[in-house]
């Protein structure tokens, strides 16, 4: 057994009168006194949030401002608290991305259902959806802080990523009919 | 004219009051800040009055170091709803918090915080000072004792024992140490006396600090317990006693025992400045440089009031260093610990002064 045995001395004179500690102590508590303060002043100074962060989930738009969600229900059906409702909705034949079929006509997530657990986020197939770094959110009613779909592409933005699958999927499919 | 005196008499005790509550407010925020700066914390730092702390720069600082936070204070405790229990004693519920307050602010009376040529500045200078301070401060824990009574709940009731038993234990000791300081001021051919000023003119040149650390010691000791100040807060104990004595008191009932304590604190350091720390007299070893007339007392004056707040920052300070003593330890060391070494002191000065006048002098 690794264990050492502590000697115990019996206390001096002078401990026993338990003032040289007290005055280690205030010694300590001075020095204390002059330290750098801890506190973040919270409302005027914000927390540094870190890479990963799970705050509020959003939906995101591509570039070029196509909506990415394409309302499989995924993260619908995923979702614990069961926050978002989704109804789905056609993309109408005479729009540009007409071939991507499907967009949600309605997208609300119930921000106070929410619990951040960001399995929307990961479960997504279009990368649709993320969770944002705002972590404090109020309201002066529940309904205010049913999210809908505006919103949430309000607060979402734009995602910057060039990769335009459904751009891919289109040109693929018009090469197939060249050749086919 | 025969008014006059009274009417001068009014005045002066109304700036004393002043002053003194004055310095029982900003002790509060004192001790807010300088607990929130040793556990690495600002403290009160965003009480704005309009217009005062909208001067660009100057109105900013003080934000910052909440000299607007006791007026905050203040008014929360007025404002505050102000609920009666209803298992209470309602005369002594009521009665309590006067009767810690009034004490707190009467031994103000006899306190002498100045020189003016060779007079002292004080409400009432009269010559057993140190004995009035004693018999009206310790009245204070009847407050404490009827608010615990009258609250009739467990836990005040609690406090307030542990109050009574504190005061006892600890007056004795408080008592039979400032009597050495009293011995060696009273040096044969002076009228010394128990007044508060005389024992300061005896220290003109050598504090009593550096003669009789002992008794200083356990005054200070003795200081800490009578004013219920950590490490011997018992009788409030907020980890065992929710707030002790005055669990059950809210609004300005509950201010009246809390800036009571604080001028407890205040008094009390005046007290221990005038008796060990030389009141107003400068730097031990050096004439005190106060110039004749009215300058002389202000400058004395300041100089004293910079000496106690010294002394109110030691004991915040202690507070926040210091963790509570556990109930029988706070009884052992004042039974077995204080009050014999008290006593011994005492005798051993007693026969020290004997053998000074009769062999050496």
């Amino acid at each position: 057994m690794a264990f050492k045995k502590l000697e115990r001395r019996p206390l001096s004179w002078a401990e026993r009168t338990y003032l040289p500690q007290i005055l280690m102590g205030l010694k300590i508590t001075l020095w204390n006194l002059f330290k750098k303060k801890v506190t973040l002043e919270y409302p005027d100074v914000r927390p540094v949030i870190p890479n990963g962060y799970r705050g509020i989930p959003t939906l995101v738009k591509d570039p070029r401002g196509r909506e990415k969600c394409v309302s499989c229900q995924l993260c619908e059906f995923v979702c614990p608290p069961k926050a978002i409702r989704i109804q789905p909705g056609e993309i109408s034949a005479e729009a540009e991305n007409a071939h991507v079929e499907k967009a949600p006509r309605e997208f609300d997530i119930d921000m106070l259902r929410c619990i951040y657990c960001g399995f929307c986020q990961e479960v997504c197939p279009e990368e649709a959806i993320f969770l944002q770094n705002v972590f404090s959110l109020n309201g002066y009613s529940r309904e205010e802080l049913v999210f809908s779909k505006s919103k949430l592409y309000e607060m979402g933005g734009t995602l910057p990523d060039e990769h335009y699958k459904w751009e891919k999927k289109r040109r693929a499919a018009e090469e197939n009919e060249v050749h086919g | 004219m025969t008014y006059l005196p009274v009417l001068v008499a009014f005045v002066k005790a109304l700036i004393m009051i002043s002053v003194v509550m004055g310095m029982a407010a900003y002790a509060v925020l004192a001790e807010r800040k300088i607990a929130g700066w040793i556990q690495g914390r600002h403290g009160p730092n965003r009480t704005l009055l309009p217009l005062l702390g909208h001067i660009p720069i100057l109105g900013r600082i003080l934000t910052r170091i909440g000299i607007f936070q006791p007026v905050a204070d203040g008014l929360k405790f007025i404002f505050k709803e102000d609920p009666v229990p209803g298992h209470v004693n309602l005369l002594y519920y009521f009665l309590a918090p006067c009767v810690a307050f009034i004490p707190a602010m009467t031994t103000m009376v006899v306190l002498p915080f100045g020189e003016m040529d060779g007079a002292p500045l004080v409400l009432a200078n009269i010559d057993i000072g140190m004995l009035f301070i004693l018999a009206v401060s310790s009245l204070g824990v009847y407050g404490i004792i009827l608010a615990g009574w009258a609250a009739n709940s467990k836990y005040p009731f609690l406090g307030g024992i542990r109050a009574s038993a504190q005061m006892i234990s600890y007056e004795l000791a408080m008592g039979l140490s400032i009597l050495p300081a009293f011995l060696w001021a009273n040096a044969p051919g002076t009228e010394t006396g128990l007044s508060l000023f005389n024992v300061v003119q005896s220290q003109d040149t050598v504090w009593l600090v550096f003669w009789q650390p002992l008794s200083a010691l356990i005054f200070l000791v003795a200081l800490f317990a009578e004013t219920n100040r950590l490490p011997f807060d018992m009788p409030e104990a907020e980890t065992e006693l929710v707030s002790g004595y005055h669990t059950e008191y809210g609004s300005m009932k509950f201010g009246l025992f809390f800036v009571g304590e604080y001028t407890h604190i205040v008094i009390g350091s005046g007290v221990l400045v005038i008796l060990y720390f030389g009141g107003w007299n400068f730097l031990p070893g050096f004439a005190s440089p106060w110039p004749e007339g009215w300058l002389g007392g202000v400058f004395s004056t300041l100089w004293f009031l910079g000496k106690v707040l010294t002394v109110v920052f030691f004991f915040i300070w202690i507070r926040w260093t210091l963790p509570r003593f556990r109930y029988d330890q706070v009884m052992r060391l004042g039974w077995t610990v204080l009050l014999p070494l008290a006593l011994a002191n005492l005798i051993l000065n007693a026969i020290l002064i004997a053998l000074f006048e009769n062999w050496i002098v």
